[in-house]
């Protein structure tokens, strides 16, 4: 039988990280990062919004992006699952359909890095569901 | 749904919602019945008896809100499937406790799926809420407990890439020792 892990090493991660600095503390700004919701409701999760999130946490991270990613509720679109908000300080709120993996590059690198205007936005004026 | 990551990921959604700031999340299973147990127990706050009653129907979501539709019937669905049921005790203010019970031999089981993703994409947006999974086996057990992980790391926040990547693999690591299948 395999031994089953435990958390002994964590206090060497911790020293790594420590040594890090690019940790800083994201909520001291958040106006200043980019913001990205991506909607996590039943009929999302079914549709592979997790697998969206676990991407675009990953990508911004090795791009050097800042950004707070948070998991939100049912946006109103679901026909374009799986759906993201994507907030760029100073912009208007921007939300993405049919987020897959290639769709989510685009948005990392012609939106938020490039601004440039990418397919997939959804023309809308909405009002938010969740909250 | 297509596995039991997925309902995992959905019903902590709804705790979340419900402002539980706690989540235990076991699975238990055993070989020689093929039963697997999976109980979600939050904090948050709860349901009235009328919402419990009424919160397996399809048709049923509170109704000023919008946040707790299918997932609950889907859950359901697939657990009744497998010859077994789905069990929801809540108290108003104290929380909510999900206990769905599978039979794996069964021809219509679904997979477990992938764990660490679920708990990943959980832990990476709710940095500040506390995890605890266990997960019971006939090799043994595990526990990923993110309150002691918060606590050794001091300070460090858990939605750091390298702190979710140590997560990742401590999960994929432990369920391969407890020679469980994810997909
Ligand atoms: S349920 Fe997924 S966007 Fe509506």
């Amino acid at each position: 039988m395999t031994k089953i892990k435990n958390l002994a090493d964590l206090r060497e991660l911790k020293d790594k990280l420590q040594s890090k600095t690019k940790l800083r503390d994201k909520s001291e700004s958040p106006d200043q990062l980019v913001q990205i919701k991506v909607a996590m409701a039943t009929c999302c999760i079914a549709s592979g919004s997790r697998e969206t999130m676990n991407y675009i946490v990953d990508e911004l991270d090795k791009r050097n992006i800042d950004a707070v990613v948070t998991q939100t509720g049912c946006m109103g679109y679901c026909y374009a699952e799986p759906t993201v908000e994507v907030i760029v300080p100073g912009k208007e709120p921007i939300v993405f359909g049919y987020v897959d993996a290639k769709r989510a590059d685009e948005i990392i690198e012609k939106y938020i890095k490039g601004g440039m205007l990418v397919e997939g936005i959804i023309p809308v004026n909405y009002k938010k569901i969740d909250q | 749904m297509k596995d039991i990551s997925y309902h995992i990921l959905d019903i902590a959604r709804n705790s979340l919602n419900a402002g539980a700031n706690l989540i235990e999340i076991s699975i238990t299973e055993h070989n020689d019945t093929g039963e697997l147990i999976l109980q979600i127990r939050d904090n948050g706050y709860g349901m009235t008896e009328d919402m419990l009653k009424r919160i397996t129907d399809p048709f049923f979501t509170t109704s000023s809100t919008k946040k707790v539709g299918l997932g609950l019937p889907l859950l359901k669905q697939n657990a009744e499937l497998t010859g077994g049921c789905l069990r929801i005790e809540s108290e108003r203010n104290r929380g909510t406790l999900v206990t769905a019970l599978f039979h794996q031999f069964h021809i219509d089981m679904i997979p477990e799926g992938d764990l660490a993703m679920t708990f990943r994409s959980l832990i990476s947006s709710n940095p500040e809420s506390d995890f605890l999974y266990r997960h019971r086996a006939d090799e043994g057990e595990f526990i990923l407990d993110t309150a002691e992980i918060r606590r050794e790391l001091e300070g460090i926040s858990l939605n750091a890439r390298e702190v979710l990547d140590y997560i990742t693999d401590y999960i994929r690591e432990n369920l391969k020792a407890l020679k469980i299948k994810e997909m």
